[in-house]
């Protein structure tokens, strides 16, 4: 039972380990992207779409992330280059994410004449099988061994970016700019550069995230109305809870996925508390972590002293 | 940029002009640096010379006129190119990313090859260190250093890229006699290895020490270039100017002899609950100038908040005409009848709303003044003109947002407002930082013209010279203890040094 109960926390983790990875390295690069919610819808659609006709797996990855290097393309553009405000257009990008996501669903819907189904084949590549020998060990190799590709994707994609972020060069010019822009140029880094790759490389990471829920979590079946309800909102507040750290984000995330599942799990004949309760769970969680994270002061785990304000080397 | 050849130019400017809007801020600008040469760039606020510098380090691009680097023409498009030029440029404003340590920030965007980070990164600035002779501790995070360590992680910064052309953007501001010392020795080094340096400063005393010519920019054009061994801060003064300029400071004598503050065994712990003030008593009186020395972070800063009730006071008392008025806020205490001024360190975080005009910002004390929900503009608009004439403020209209003013003219907005206040506790902190010699005197007329009306005043200062002949006493802080207080009459610049970096004896004597 309690191994089922984290085996799904796992699952429901995904993709929000998916959009707070990716809202990290855009957040790290000093811009706040609030459009999470809208690329991941964008990225939920792309990979059905791509999956449906192709039914190739990584071809459906691959589209969903470059709909959201396209989604954060456009944020980037109007942040960076055009210095509009991050929040608003971040929130724009959402709305229209979600808008994008249900019109060509729509559209999908119509020409495949009733919901589109993935076909059998590829619901057997993203399907839970044990890795061989691992997937024997007791408890273990049923808890962490025995899951769809795109969880151990999840997990190295975080991996990568830890390391990439605290151990290389790259990665060192891109926390200078998200810290301090005018110091990261007076220093000879292309600030508008970094900026435009990481956006987009988060935007692209959100998009697998969306993909995620489409392909796994949608059983295999799209379903225009609530694809993504509210996941990339609980990824923005995720990156302050992980302390803008993608390692830290595997262990919130499996705790954001526990509360998500809760209500499956939850011994209901000892408990009695409404479904909704459940439902609303993460989102409660979610204003905690938002108001702990408010009263934690300390330098380093803390948002970029960057993120937000756009630079503009001339001002003065 | 390979061989020492004395007369080379390693800088030519030639008819540089750069607008910012309507507003000229460098006007067919000639300027020479030889390698192996130090000179001086002097002129008072606003007279272009950051600006013509910012253009060099490729944060600004010239309008018009062309730049050649040991003789080549260039176009220098971004700091990256400027760096590959061999220009370094240490700005007043570091430029720094605080939650990094030294070693990254030396490093950073440095183009070297491999993906990761290496320990023995720091092998190369360790190297340097030696060379130079400078000192710092490579793991330490920038937010934990001292403003002189963070200098000195400009500095080599700047020298980890081979810069052979170094320039300095007001780098003693900040610094104590002894650090500033150091820092001499340095760019004489630097010289010696036959890079140019190009410094600004308004200290007149330190252009004359360190400089070989000196170039003079007023008002957007470059006046005069003169050799430093054949002038004199006089001549100086009145090249940068424009006119002569009395250069010794007024010290006027009234006799109040009353107490005004007592502050009793004041103990103040910063934001992260470490103890910045530790247990100092000392008082204030009427009619006096109260200098406060310091290497900077010696807690200065919540000294003056702790007064001003924004920082909440951990042990002791302030007592006002025998009235504590620890625990009050800032308006019970306006309403005791005790007007308390402060002006901040941070001018346009602190003191004034950068993006409003000087009019709002004029409305922020007086606000709640007058009935009904509504302000008055009226009076406001009044006071902002009267201030600029006053003041000589330059400003293109009393609603340009604060922040476009230069340097000198905010701290005019700043002061004049809150000597209009008609304070009975005027508490300065850095009055003049980043001033030019003409604003300066200014302030400090205005500051004296206060004292002989009765009012206290607490000027936490940097320039010794200045605060030797302007202040009555001079209270010296270390570590966040009093160090001694002495009458500044009866005191010297290396008394006061000493006792900053408390060498004098760690008693901690009190009045």
């Amino acid at each position: 039972m309690i191994i089922n109960f984290l085996f799904a926390a796992i699952k429901a983790g995904t993709p929000l380990l998916f959009g707070t990875t990716g809202e990290i390295m855009t957040e790290k690069s000093g811009n706040l992207n609030l459009g999470v919610e809208g690329m991941m819808f964008m990225g939920a659609f792309m990979g059905f779409f791509v999956g449906f006709h192709t039914g190739s797996l990584p071809l459906a990855l691959l589209a969903a992330f470059i709909i959201g290097n396209f989604a954060a393309l456009i944020y980037a553009f109007l942040t960076v280059t055009m210095m509009a405000n991050q929040n608003v257009t971040g929130l724009t990008l959402t709305i229209f994410g979600i808008g994008f996501a249900k019109f060509f669903g729509e559209i999908m819907i119509r020409k495949a004449g009733g919901s589109p189904k993935l076909s059998p084949e590829f619901m057997i590549t993203i399907s839970e099988k044990p890795i061989p020998v691992l997937g024997e060990i007791p408890v273990i190799g049923k808890l962490i061994f025995s899951h769809n590709p795109l969880v151990y994707l999840s997990v190295l994609v975080a991996v990568i970016c830890s390391i990439y972020i605290m151990k290389t060069r790259a990665g060192l010019n891109m926390r200078a700019v998200g810290e301090n822009p005018a110091a990261a140029d007076a220093a000879g880094i292309k600030v508008t550069r970094i900026k435009y790759l990481h956006i987009m490389l988060g935007g692209g990471i959100c998009g697998l995230g969306g993909a995620y829920l489409s392909l796994i979590n949608g059983g295999g079946v799209w379903n225009n109305s609530s694809v993504v309800n509210g996941q990339g909102w609980i990824s923005v507040a995720l990156v302050i809870f992980a302390s803008w750290s993608p390692m830290k984000a595997i262990f919130g995330s499996l705790v954001f996925g526990a509360f998500s599942v809760l209500q499956f799990y939850a011994p209901k004949d000892i408990i009695h508390i409404p479904n909704a309760f459940y439902v609303m769970l993460p989102f409660l969680i979610t204003t905690f972590v938002l108001i702990f994270a408010s009263m934690r002061k300390s330098k380093t785990g803390s948002q970029p002293a960057g993120c937000g304000i756009n630079y503009f080397r001339e001002e003065r | 940029m390979e061989k020492k050849k004395n007369e080379t130019m390693a800088i030519e400017l030639k008819q540089i002009t750069k607008t910012f809007g309507s507003v000229v801020a460098n006007n067919k600008i000639d300027l020479s640096v030889k390698q192996g040469e130090i000179l001086a760039l002097l002129g008072e606020n606003g007279s272009g010379k950051t600006t013509l510098m910012n253009m060099l380090s490729g944060i600004y691009k010239p309008d018009s006129g062309s730049i050649f680097i040991n003789g080549q023409s260039v176009t220098i498009n971004s700091p990256e190119d400027a760096i590959r030029l061999g220009v370094g440029m240490i700005h007043q404003h570091f430029k720094l990313v605080e939650v990094l340590s030294a070693t990254d920030n030396i490093i950073l965007g440095a183009k070297e090859k491999g993906l990761f980070l290496h320990k023995s990164r720091s092998e190369r600035i360790k190297d340097i260190s030696k060379r130079f002779g400078l000192n710092i501790n490579p793991e330490k995070k920038v937010y934990q250093m001292s403003v002189s360590e963070k200098q000195t992680v400009e500095i080599i910064k700047v020298l980890y890229r081979k810069a052979d052309i170094l320039i300095l953007d007001e780098p003693t501001a900040v610094l104590t006699p002894q650090e500033t010392k150091r820092l001499f020795e340095i760019l004489r080094r630097m010289k010696k290895e036959g890079c140019a340096v190009i410094i600004i400063t308004h200290k007149l005393n330190e252009v004359l020490e360190i400089s070989d010519r000196v170039t003079i920019l007023r008002k957007g054009e470059s006046v005069a270039t003169v050799d430093t061994a054949k002038t004199s801060a006089k001549e100086l003064t009145e090249l940068m100017v424009g006119r002569p300029v009395e250069l010794s400071i007024e010290h006027p004598t009234n006799d109040y002899n009353e107490n005004l503050l007592e502050i009793h065994h004041l103990t103040v712990e910063n934001e992260e609950g470490v103890n910045m003030i530790k247990d100092i008593t000392f008082d204030l009186n009427r009619g006096e100038i109260l200098g406060v020395a310091g290497v900077a972070g010696s807690g200065q800063k919540e000294l003056c908040e702790a007064l001003a009730g924004l920082l909440p006071v951990k042990k002791g008392a302030v007592l006002y005409q025998n009235e504590n008025i620890v625990g009050k806020t800032p308006n019970e205490i306006i309403k005791m009848g005790i007007s308390m001024s402060f002006i901040p360190e941070d001018r346009l975080g602190m003191g004034l709303a950068a993006s409003m005009g000087m009019v709002d910002n004029m409305l922020l004390k007086k606000y709640n003044e007058g009935k009904g929900p509504f302000v008055s503009k009226k009076e406001a608009r009044e006071l902002a003109k009267r201030l600029v004439k006053q003041l000589d403020i330059v400003t293109p209209t009393v609603d340009t947002p604060v922040r476009r003013l230069s340097g000198g003219n905010v701290q005019k907005v700043l002061l004049g407002r809150e000597i209009e206040s008609g304070p009975n506790v005027l508490i300065t902190a850095y009055a003049v930082r980043g001033l030019d010699i003409n604003s300066s005197y200014t302030i400090y007329d205005a500051l004296n013209e206060q004292k002989q009306k009765g009012v206290g005043v607490l000027f936490i200062g940097e320039d010794l010279d200045v605060m030797l002949e302007l202040c009555d006493r001079i209270m010296v802080l270390c570590h966040g203890k009093i160090t001694g207080i002495v009458e500044a009459k009866a005191t010297t610049k290396e008394q006061l040094g000493l006792m900053m970096t408390d060498a004098a004896g760690a008693k901690g004597g009190k009045s």
